[in-house]
């Protein structure tokens, strides 16, 4: 309780302006994986839009160098891995309290490791559900009750394409993505009568440190890219949105190959 | 499991005031105790809270965490031969009268909503539309357990500690927390009470056909339409109800089981009534409810004209209840709300203060968009708002452009009750100043109130935003 009595504030007049805008211009957002890859992009775009965040990462150092980079007044870093669910709500609140505020949540902590085709590892399913899925949960879960009592807000879970269909490649991994999907539409449903956004993203092969040492990944585009087409989507209250758009075409088609012919694909 | 927490808005029911705090939800009493100890620790204050229905800020954290007792909610026992209920204090209205009625027992008093906890409105020592005749829901309570800051259990009873029990009641959790209620519900022979409706012409019909039904009716509330003016000040309408006797309604099994009582979810069995707020928002407005108003006070005159009929206790006692997020058709924003002037007038009074308060209302141009009349009594609780007389509960809307003078408005409103020797009541309002306390209630039951907070809470660990806004500066508690 050690911010219970310092930040005590006046009851506000009035919440977020009025209007259908679902993200005001200069807001305060929280991004969770924001040491590298598409997390650290989002960073590195709200901040140049105006944005103060709060950043959170399980690797201090990078996590340093994106505050040095986006300017220390405008970042708010914080050491945290998925893992420690338990800690999340304290966490949560001490961080919307340092930024005085919250508009937008970004759950943008993912792991893929390699698995081979004749893995079935179990420790390695459970630390993808861990980190892709229930961390999730844990920082959604408190967005979701924090944005519903202000009645405002959105939350922004990256998914993936790869949740669509269940290939062979990669079965733990696409399980994760397609319970966060499952996840994130509930709670958009849920939270659609007070005014909060829910927008499930699903990334295509980004230039990332996830995908680097990956062959063969068709249209990838880069971090920087994909980090503004994502919050564009926030903005136009999307509630699925593929990055780039181009795979949703792409989607529409694998979801509708039969199984038995799914089974024989090597995608 | 661990005490569950959470950081959120945390908010008065009419949407007009609110805070963000940390908020701990016990659902025992050792997890209670677990919040306790850590508050006490930290040095941080304590806000009890239920189902947030109050509609100011009597459940609003001025600083520190929220304690939302929302979560302990399980029914301890019911005795169907005696009608005494034992419960934790998050169980709410609803749980406890569906838990009753099929077995042939009604709460004795019970609020508009029933979406309020048995904790909160002993705390807010609420009262229902049959005031007059049974006083408020304190006078309905045999026992309870209270949490004192320390930790420490006391059970009071009107024989056992009967200072703690008469504080307590109507302290608004500004002296421990409720555990265990026991309390009296009322013998009922149908699900069904008769209705009668009568219209009145002007305030002062309404208020002659109350004086001269106070003693044959079980419940007696009334609608008043703010906007009429002239000789038709106050007009409006009269609800009368009573209970059915033994013999009256030969399908009682059926009457009092859920199924009957329920209410449909749609319109017409086509529109979900959770999207009506959103038609009602298109009215919300001094034309929209104006014109609402004329309809429905022609609708009490025809009614008025017709045999009395039957409703479901549930839908008498609980209207609104149908309508969901009803008070979102009076904005959705935080800061964009209703807040509830409810003046308490001695009897004698009453018809000019209140006829005063309507007027001064369309003057100045802010009318309330609901008033409802009730006739109360005094009861033995030491913060208690009744008095022999009547209240008039008005709904103004509130928006950030309008609250300073509708506010300022309100306080010179509050000047005619103070100087009538009237009350207002906690659950409801949002607007007295420092020191309404000292104004509104004689001086002996408040020296006393201050000298039991001092003992039982000498460092002040339960504090809320209404405690802070309404004692006078020098006043009362640590």
């Amino acid at each position: 309780m050690e911010h219970a009595s310092s930040a005590a504030h006046p009851a506000p007049p009035s919440g977020p302006p009025r209007g259908r805008a679902l993200l005001p211009p200069r807001g305060r957002a929280l991004v969770i994986g924001a040491s590298s890859g598409l997390g650290a992009s989002l960073v590195r775009e709200l901040v140049r839009q105006g944005w103060r965040v709060g950043a959170l990462a399980r690797r201090g150092e990078e996590l340093e160098r994106l505050r040095e980079e986006c300017g220390p007044e405008r970042v708010v870093a914080r050491v945290h891995d998925v893992h420690e669910r338990a800690a999340v709500p304290e966490l949560f609140e001490g961080l919307v309290r340092e930024l005085g505020g919250l508009e937008l949540l970004i759950y943008a902590a993912g792991v893929m490791p390699p698995v081979g085709p004749q893995e079935y590892d179990t420790a390695t399913d459970v630390e993808i559900l861990t980190v892709n899925t229930l961390g999730a949960m844990a920082w959604c879960n408190p967005a979701a009750e924090y944005f519903q009592s202000r009645r405002a807000g959105a939350i922004v879970g990256l998914s993936s394409i790869a949740g669509d269909r269940g290939r062979k490649g990669q079965p733990a991994y696409g399980a994760s993505k397609a319970a966060l999907s499952h996840y994130l539409e509930a709670l958009r449903n849920r939270l659609g009568d007070y005014g909060v956004h829910v927008c499930t993203i699903k990334p295509g092969p980004i230039d990332t440190p996830m995908t680097r040492g990956l062959e063969g990944l068709p249209m990838m585009i880069s971090a920087e890219r994909a980090a503004r087409e994502i919050l564009g989507a926030v903005r136009r209250r999307a509630n699925v949105r593929y990055v780039p758009l181009r795979w949703l075409a792409v989607s529409l088609v694998i979801r509708a190959i039969p199984s038995f012919v799914f089974r024989r694909l090597t995608i | 499991m661990a005490l569950a927490r959470s950081f959120r808005y945390v908010e008065a029911w009419g949407m007009a005031a609110g805070r963000e705090a940390r908020v701990l939800q016990p659902r025992s009493l050792e997890e209670l105790r677990a919040a306790l100890a850590e508050a006490r620790a930290a040095g941080t204050p304590l806000t009890l809270r239920g189902t947030g229905n109050s509609y100011g800020d009597a459940s609003v954290p001025a600083r520190g965490a929220v304690l939302d007792c929302s979560r302990w909610k399980r029914i301890l026992a019911f005795d169907p031969t005696t009608g005494v209920a034992e419960v934790e204090p998050g169980v709410t209205v609803r749980d406890l009268w569906r838990h009753v009625l099929p077995q042939g027992w009604w709460p004795r008093v019970v609020s508009g909503t029933s979406f309020p906890t048995l904790g909160g409105i002993a705390a807010a020592n609420i009262h229902g539309k049959n005031n007059f005749a049974v006083g408020t829901v304190g006078d309905a309570i045999l026992e309870f357990d209270l949490v004192l800051a320390d930790g420490t259990l006391r059970t009071c009873s009107r024989e056992r500690e009967p200072d703690l029990f008469h504080a307590a009641i109507g302290a608004f959790g500004l002296l421990g927390a409720f555990a265990r209620i026991r309390l009296q519900t009322k013998r009922v022979h149908s699900g069904e009470l008769e209705v009668t409706t009568f219209a009145g012409h002007d305030l002062g019909e309404l208020m002659d056909y109350v004086r001269a039904h106070v003693g044959d009716a079980d419940y007696l509330v009334g609608w008043v339409d703010a906007f009429a003016r002239g000789d038709g000040l106050g007009r409006g309408q009269i609800h009368h109800a009573r209970y059915l006797a033994e013999d009256e309604d030969p399908r009682a099994e059926q009457t009092l089981s859920l199924a009957h009582q329920e209410l449909s979810p749609r319109v017409f069995g086509l529109f979900p009534k959770s999207e009506l707020w959103r038609v009602a928002r298109l009215l919300n407005h001094d034309a929209g409810v104006r014109f609402v108003n004329a309809v429905r006070y022609q609708q009490g005159r025809l009614e008025g004209a017709l045999p009395p009929r039957r409703w479901t206790h549930n839908e008498f006692s609980f209207l609104l209840d149908s309508l969901p997020n009803w008070k979102w058709s009076y904005g959705r924003r935080p800061g964009h709300g209703l807040i509830q002037f409810q003046p308490f007038v001695p009897d004698g009074a009453a018809h000019g203060v209140l006829s005063e308060i309507l007027r001064r209302s369309q003057a100045r141009g802010f009318v309330p968009y609901l008033a409802v009349l009730k006739r109360h009594r005094p009861d033995p609780f030491w913060l208690t708002h009744a008095v022999d007389g009547w209240s008039l509960a008005l709904d103004y809307k509130v928006t950030p452009a309008n609250r300073p003078e509708l506010f300022a408005f309100c306080r010179e409103l509050s000047e005619l009750v103070f100087e009538a020797g009237g009350r207002f009541y906690f659950a409801k309002d949002l607007i007295l100043g420092p020191g309404a306390l000292e104004r509104m209630l004689p001086a002996e039951p408040l020296a006393r109130f201050a000298a039991l907070k001092r003992a039982l809470d000498p460092t002040g660990l339960w504090q809320s935003e209404l405690w802070e806004r309404v004692r006078a500066p020098q006043s009362t508690s640590a």
